[in-house]
């Protein structure tokens, strides 16, 4: 079981490549869709069991993380005039790297945490560290605001890898917290790029820096 | 006391009604907001549930004063700390008494002062914030808990920053409210610190005495010290009093009422529920709060003369009584220090029953400002005069209440300023050994501070009541309506009540002071031992009696219709106006000027040169000078170097995230040992 659980993990970490390496912005939303139907199956894996609570959260975390919220973002670009993220502040290949040094040392350091081996999954940790690294990245480097969502929903998937370990020993307050939490940082996002497109015409970021005093 | 397992009638009674009261206080404004904005029956409304609550939370601190016990209840909450703990003792029920009647009294008043149809927009607001802001203060009067009260604490300054800029489209009134809420929640920052100290030190959040000897000076002095500040900034001890004089000059007038005469004396119940706590205090906590209240006193009084707002000088002249309260506080903390039960029963008692008749005669001072204002429609004293002929009622309610902040027999402010008197006098005589001369010094303090006050309300009194009118407006200017007599009239007659009767009152300051020294096992003497309470009252009806015989006398002398009117003789100046009247600004000029090293008072007039000068302007004004001139320099300043740091605002999301990620990895590093980690991973 638990091998099945690291095999989806190596999966999530994969996906974050493809996150941090696409110019499409299309394909990074499939990308990201992909990866919450994997994380929607792992808490069934990690704990071994179907009981009632690992079937809310995955039906739950599904449910948001590869349905709807993708299915906003693509509404969203079907309004917009851009495909792609041109010029990010770092360049593809930089980040792509980063990622790598980043899941590197994510894996060095999770191996040495005192919460390494209380769960079955070996790779929780550390693939939940470079989740929420490459959620960063994506977040510090990317220029337009449906790429911040996008990484946004990075960071938030590997807060929810975190938040496995501890749905046994703290375990509704947990998942309905990062679930809402995601539900109110789409919410923001999806009125910042309403806003952006409206009053500037463009969904540029960047942009956004005139607005400082 | 607190030991008799007696769960009777009167104890259920005593806890439960001003929880009743606080509800219902509470809620009273609720009503209204459901109903439309020019309507008056919401005034009405949350007026009657006031009035209805406050007669119950006042008959419940009386059945605790009569049943002479401290009725306690306890429930745990469902908060991780701190539990719905409250218990009305003597302490408790003396500050009730006044904290229950005047926000009452004040809501009646609001019906006409501040009626929805001539304040659509905010009246509603206004009144739903008046009714939380009473229950809160009940509330934290009766909590035992640490939570509790800083709930109820914060509750309390935050309705009242909402009433406070209830005239929110008014740029003054804004200012007002923001140095009000800054300086208020730098008072509640200094009680975090209290409870936090208090919990590191006793493992419990409770308002309780601490043994003797469970806590080291240096702690206590700490905690003597955080609460000096939080509670003497709601108090506003003179350096600490930044947020009064705006704060009141904006709000309504009854809310005036009630931040002045009841909100500043919760943190004096702050103090001294504090100081009952604190164990073994050293003789210099004494002489420090001694010191403050002779500073706010006399630096209070001075600045109030020189104000030209008739609400800002009201404002300032509740700085001086508070310092009269904390001299009378000061001096039994000393008594406590030096084992002098007769300074603790005439300090505590008579900075107690100040604390009453400040409430008392202050509020009807500022409803009686209130119906003023309301009939010219401005705060200038200048601008007044010659009301005592249009507004005759509420002339003498102000004179009522002028001479009682005076201190001057037969009323009120007399007794309990003659209490602090006796106390301060008692301090020199070597009866036992103990003396604190220097404590002496206080009485010629206190000495000033009744004569200045008496100058100032002649200014003030002269300025607004006599005289010929000054503005058009005062010649068609009315009597108040009833709904806004009464409440003063109630006032007035708790002031002639308590100068004529204040053995009436003994027992509750007697049981003040029980519940204050109860916590550290002191003794209590009875006011009636240590001071001629009788005495007062027969001088009181003497004064009284004699007041009547001038009058009657003079009526009987003078018929109305032998008096002619004629203008004052003006140097034979042909065409003599309103305004060539002594202003009050006129009388005080020499006052200010002798205390001018204090207050700082500006001039802007004219050169006059040559033997026909131009027409020119005069204006003079007195800012506060702990405000302005300390603490509004030093906050610019502070702003101008921060302004260092908008290099770090660069408008880029991209970076602001970066912040946050090096604020996580900073936590991480804070955290992990990561040398550690990182040594291990190199040998490994």
């Amino acid at each position: 079981m638990n091998s099945a659980a690291d095999a989806m993990l190596v999966l999530v970490l994969l996906l974050n490549f493809f996150v941090l390496g696409s110019s499409r912005i299309r394909s990074i939303i499939y990308t990201v869709a992909a990866q919450g139907v994997l994380l929607g199956i792992l808490p069934v894996l990690v704990h071994g069991e179907l009981g009632v609570r690992e079937t809310i959260v995955s039906v739950g975390a599904i449910a948001l993380k590869a349905v709807f919220i993708p299915r906003m973002l693509m509404r969203a670009m079907a309004d917009l005039p851009i495909r792609r993220e041109i010029e990010p502040l770092v360049g593809f290949r930089l980040s792509l790297l980063l990622g790598a040094a980043g899941t590197g040392i994510s894996l060095a350091l999770a191996a040495r945490l005192p919460t390494a081996g209380t769960t079955g999954a070996q790779l929780l940790v550390p693939a939940s560290f470079a989740t929420i690294l490459t959620g960063f990245i994506v977040l510090t480097t990317r220029v337009k605001a449906i790429t911040q969502v996008l990484g946004y929903l990075v960071l938030e998937n590997g807060i929810f890898i975190f938040g496995l370990l501890l749905l046994k020993a703290m375990p509704f307050l947990v998942e309905v917290g990062v679930l809402l939490d995601l539900f109110v940082a789409i919410f923001v996002m999806g009125i910042m790029i309403n806003h952006i497109s409206r009053e500037f015409s463009s969904i540029s970021t960047e942009r956004l820096s005139a607005l400082k005093e | 006391m607190g030991d008799e397992p007696a769960e009777s009638l009167a104890w259920v009674l005593a806890v439960w009604l001003p929880l009743v009261g606080v509800i219902v206080i509470g809620a009273s404004g609720l009503p209204g907001l459901f109903l439309r904005r020019d309507s008056a029956a919401g005034e009405r409304v949350s007026a009657t549930l006031h009035v209805l609550g406050a007669a119950a939370a006042l008959a419940g601190a009386i059945v605790s004063v009569v049943a002479g016990g401290a009725a306690s209840l306890n429930v745990a909450w469902g908060l991780p700390i701190g539990s719905f703990r409250v218990e009305v003792d003597g302490l408790s029920a003396a500050f009730l008494v006044p904290l229950i009647l005047v926000p009452a009294l004040g809501s009646v008043f609001g019906v006409r002062y501040w009626s929805q149809r001539e304040h659509p927009r905010s009246g509603r607001k206004l009144r739903a914030f008046y009714g939380v802001l009473a229950a809160s203060l009940i509330l934290l009067t009766i909590a035992r808990d640490g939570v509790l009260f800083l709930l109820s604490w914060e509750g309390m300054a935050l309705s009242a920053y909402f009433l406070v800029t209830t005239d929110d489209r008014d740029p003054e009134a804004r200012a007002a409210g923001w140095v009000y809420f800054v300086a208020t929640h730098v008072g509640t920052l200094a009680l975090f610190a209290f409870f936090a100290v208090l919990y590191e030190a006793t493992g419990s959040l409770g308002l309780d005495a601490l043994p003797a000897g469970s806590a080291t000076l240096g702690v206590t002095t700490t905690l003597f010290l955080l609460g000096l500040v939080g509670f003497g900034l709601k108090a506003g001890i003179m350096p600490l009093h930044v947020w009064l004089p705006g704060a009141h000059a904006a709000a309504p007038s009854h809310v005036s009422a009630v931040l002045s005469g009841v909100v500043l004396k919760t943190g004096i119940y702050g103090l001294a529920r504090m100081t009952s706590m604190l164990p073994d205090p050293p003789v210099f906590w004494g002489g420090l709060v001694l010191t403050l209240g002779v500073i706010s006193g006399v630096a209070g009084v001075v600045f109030a003369i020189a104000q030209h707002d008739l609400k800002r000088l009201l404002a300032y002249h509740s700085i001086e009584n508070v310092g009269i309260i904390v001299m009378g506080l000061g001096l039994a903390m000393l008594g406590r220090s030096m084992g002098r039960p007769d300074w603790i029963a005439l300090g505590l008692g008579g900075a107690i029953l100040h604390v009453w008749n400040h409430s008392f005669f202050k509020s009807l001072l500022f409803f009686s400002a209130g119906s003023v204002i309301h009939q010219i429609h401005t705060r200038e004293i200048d601008r007044m005069g010659g009301l005592a002929r249009t507004m005759p009622i509420t002339a003498v309610m102000f004179l009522c209440g002028a001479v009682a902040i005076c201190g001057l027999p037969p009323l009120n402010g007399f007794v309990s300023e003659l209490l602090v008197y006796l106390g301060l006098l008692r301090t020199l005589g070597p009866a036992d050994g103990s003396s604190a001369a220097g404590a002496a010094f206080a009485a010629p303090a206190l000495a000033l501070i009744g004569a200045l006050a008496a100058a100032c309300f002649v200014k003030v009194f002269g300025a607004v009541f006599l005289g010929s009118p000054r503005e058009a407006r005062a010649h068609t200017a009315h009597e108040s309506p009833r709904a806004m007599l009464i409440p003063m009239a109630i006032l007035a007659a708790v002031c002639i009540g308590v100068g004529l009767l204040p053995s009436v009152a003994a027992p509750l300051l007697d049981g003040a002071s029980r519940a204050w020294t109860s916590g550290w096992g002191g003794t209590a003497r009875s006011l009636q031992e240590v001071a001629p309470l009788w005495w007062v009252s027969g001088m009181s009806a003497g004064v009284w009696i004699g007041a009547a015989a001038c009058v009657y006398a003079l009526r009987r002398r003078v018929r109305p219709r032998e008096i002619a009117r004629v203008g004052t003789w003006d140097c034979g100046y042909a065409a003599p106006s309103a305004r060539m009247q002594y202003s009050a600004s006129s009388l005080a000029q020499l006052l200010v000027g002798i205390f001018g090293w204090i207050v700082h008072p500006r001039e802007h007039g004219p050169h006059v040169r040559g033997l026909f000068p131009r027409p020119g302007k005069y204006h003079s004004h007195v800012h506060d000078v702990v405000l302005d001139e300390w603490i509004l320099p030093a906050m610019r300043w502070i702003a101008g170097q921060t302004m260092r740091m908008r290099v770090l605002q660069t408008g880029r999301i991209q970076v602001y995230i970066l912040y946050i990620l090096g604020a996580l990895v900073a936590l991480i590093l804070s955290i992990v040992p990561v040398l550690d980690l990182l040594g291990r991973l190199v040998t490994q």
